[in-house]
């Protein structure tokens, strides 16, 4: 059975031109593998990730059917959303140093996200903090669960993001361009961790699927098992990431083709033809 | 070479904040029409190598000249008319209450040079903006629109040395690539002399003739970006950052 079945997803928000479709019908399968959803700014890869965990607010819309594990999304009450929210599907977002609480330890963050989902002796908890930072291969667990958001680098506030995002064992996780804060000799880190963490080694949780939301085309095609390219709300792409370069849309071929190569030669980058 | 066709020469710059030091010793020459990439990590330094050239890290010892003129501690004006500078962020770069026609025409008025419509028209044309695009204001424009605006703005007083501080690292790749050939033509055109930041090798790679490679304030390597090619580096740590930037592949 799939994980999640996205069916002719639109989110719409209004505009004094009437509403606008910024995701615009879009049907995906997720079984548990890594898919990587990738465009530009405004394709409305972010609006994806978001209505697939229903954190899209009014005025916004969301149409479409999304079932996850066999249930309707759509259909469950705010309240059973709740308990879907980070225990079933979780989020990892773009910066920690905007999604970390600033007032409370990272130790109790952690601990916090995985007790608004479970019931566990305080010891219990204590323990699987502590095995949760060491999974996110920072050395003194003890250290720094005792420390504040504004005392981490931005590689380790991504981990301890990561940290907490997965100690409820989720069984899907969308990542939404959960390196383009950090530098590309921790990206690559961060990157393997969640790699590691969806094939369920670390924490032993028996695996995940993953969404991984970016714009950089050749990091997602190193991560991911296949690729949707989106471009104005729709997805104009679908290929096994490894097939990549013989992508045939336009869109997907002028998109690879403006990123410039480390081994470059050419004297000018293709660039594509707009209409504004 | 004579020392007339060196544009900016560095040697054992160190630059505090605070009298906390974050470049040490930082030595290289930038020739006349070249294209110098300084590439590092955050905190590497790279960016106040730049602030110090146009007067913004103003506590720095050691040499520095930029052509011919020994560099400033505060922001001169006979130094802008010889080098300026173009931001990261199209965002929070240009006024918000200013339109395009303001911001370009102020450097002039600035500097006490006449024919401002003509040249506002001129640079409009030079960076591929359409002339209806005068009269906008930034949130008008796209990301791509306004780092155009921002380039548009550094070449208003026809400076021979632009500094360029990550100036495509916001913009998407299809905006990007539009933007670095937009530099690279101005560059053939004007014959300017580009010092360029960034943590984006593959752009080195397309932009740049040579690049110095920079760990916690200090230059560990200076190499020719074709050694990107086959990432012949010697220092380890210049090899790190090539092979975490996906290497040759």
């Amino acid at each position: 059975m799939s994980l999640l079945t996205v069916d002719n997803l639109s989110v719409s928000f209004p505009t004094p031109k009437g509403r606008v479709n910024v995701v615009d019908g879009i049907s995906f399968e997720l079984g548990q593998e890594r898919l990587g959803i990738v465009g530009e700014s405004g394709s409305g890869k972010s609006m994806t990730g978001r209505a697939i965990l229903r954190l899209i607010r009014p005025p916004g819309r969301v149409e479409g059917r999304m079932t996850f594990e066999g249930q309707d999304l759509g259909a469950l009450s705010e309240r059973q959303m709740r308990q879907m929210r980070g225990a079933k599907i979780s989020m990892i977002m773009q910066d920690p140093r905007f999604s970390l609480n600033p007032v409370m330890s990272v130790g109790a963050q952690i601990a916090e996200a995985l007790r608004t989902h479970e019931s566990l002796p305080r010891h219990d908890i204590k323990a699987r903090v502590r095995q949760m930072l060491e999974a996110v291969s920072i050395n003194d667990p003890d250290r720094v669960a005792r420390m504040y958001a504004h005392e981490l680098s931005g590689g380790m506030g991504q981990r301890v993001m990561i940290a907490m995002m997965v100690i409820p064992r989720p069984r899907l996780l969308i990542a939404d361009e959960p390196t383009s804060a950090l530098d590309v000799s921790v990206q690559g880190d961060v990157l393997a961790l969640i790699n590691d963490l969806v094939r369920g080694d670390a924490i032993n949780s028996g695996g995940m699927g993953l969404i991984l939301i970016s714009h950089d085309l050749p990091l997602v095609a190193r991560y991911c098992d296949r690729i949707l390219v989106m471009n104005a709300g729709r997805v104009v792409e679908t290929c096994a990431a490894k097939d990549l370069h013989k992508a045939t849309h336009p869109y997907t071929r002028g998109l690879l083709a403006a990123v410039p190569k480390m081994h470059e030669t050419r004297d000018v980058l293709p660039v594509m033809e707009r209409t504004t | 070479m004579s020392v007339s066709d060196i544009a900016i020469s560095l040697s054992n710059l160190d630059v505090a904040y605070d009298r906390v030091r974050v470049v040490q010793g930082v030595t290289f020459d930038v020739k006349r029409g070249e294209s110098f990439a300084l590439v590092g990590e955050s905190g590497s330094g790279k960016s106040t190598v730049l602030k110090a050239l146009c007067g913004l890290a103003p506590d720095w010892t050691g040499r520095m000249e930029i052509l011919g003129q020994t560099g400033p501690h505060r922001p001169n004006r006979a130094l802008a008319r010889q080098c300026q500078m173009v931001f990261q962020d199209p965002y929070g770069s240009l006024h918000p209450r200013k339109t395009v026609d303001a911001v370009l025409s102020e450097p002039l008025a600035i500097h006490g040079i006449g024919d401002q419509d003509a040249k506002v028209k001129q640079v409009l044309a030079d960076v591929g903006l359409d002339a209806r695009f005068r009269f906008r204001y930034p949130h008008q424009m796209s990301g791509g629109q306004r780092q155009r605006v921002a380039i548009a703005r550094a070449l208003m007083l026809e400076p021979q040395v632009m500094l360029l501080d990550e100036p495509t690292s916001a913009l998407d790749v299809s905006v990007q690539a539009e933007i670095l050939n937009l530099l690279k033509r101005l560059r053939a055109e004007r014959g300017l002399t580009y010092l360029m930041v960034t943590h984006n090798l593959p752009v080195v790679s397309f932009m740049c003739d040579r690049m110095a490679v920079m760990n916690k304030g200090r230059i560990v390597e200076i190499a020719p970006s074709t050694a990107l090619h086959d990432g012949s580096f010697s220092d380890t740590y210049s090899q790190t950052l090539y092979a975490a930037s996906g290497g040759a592949g």
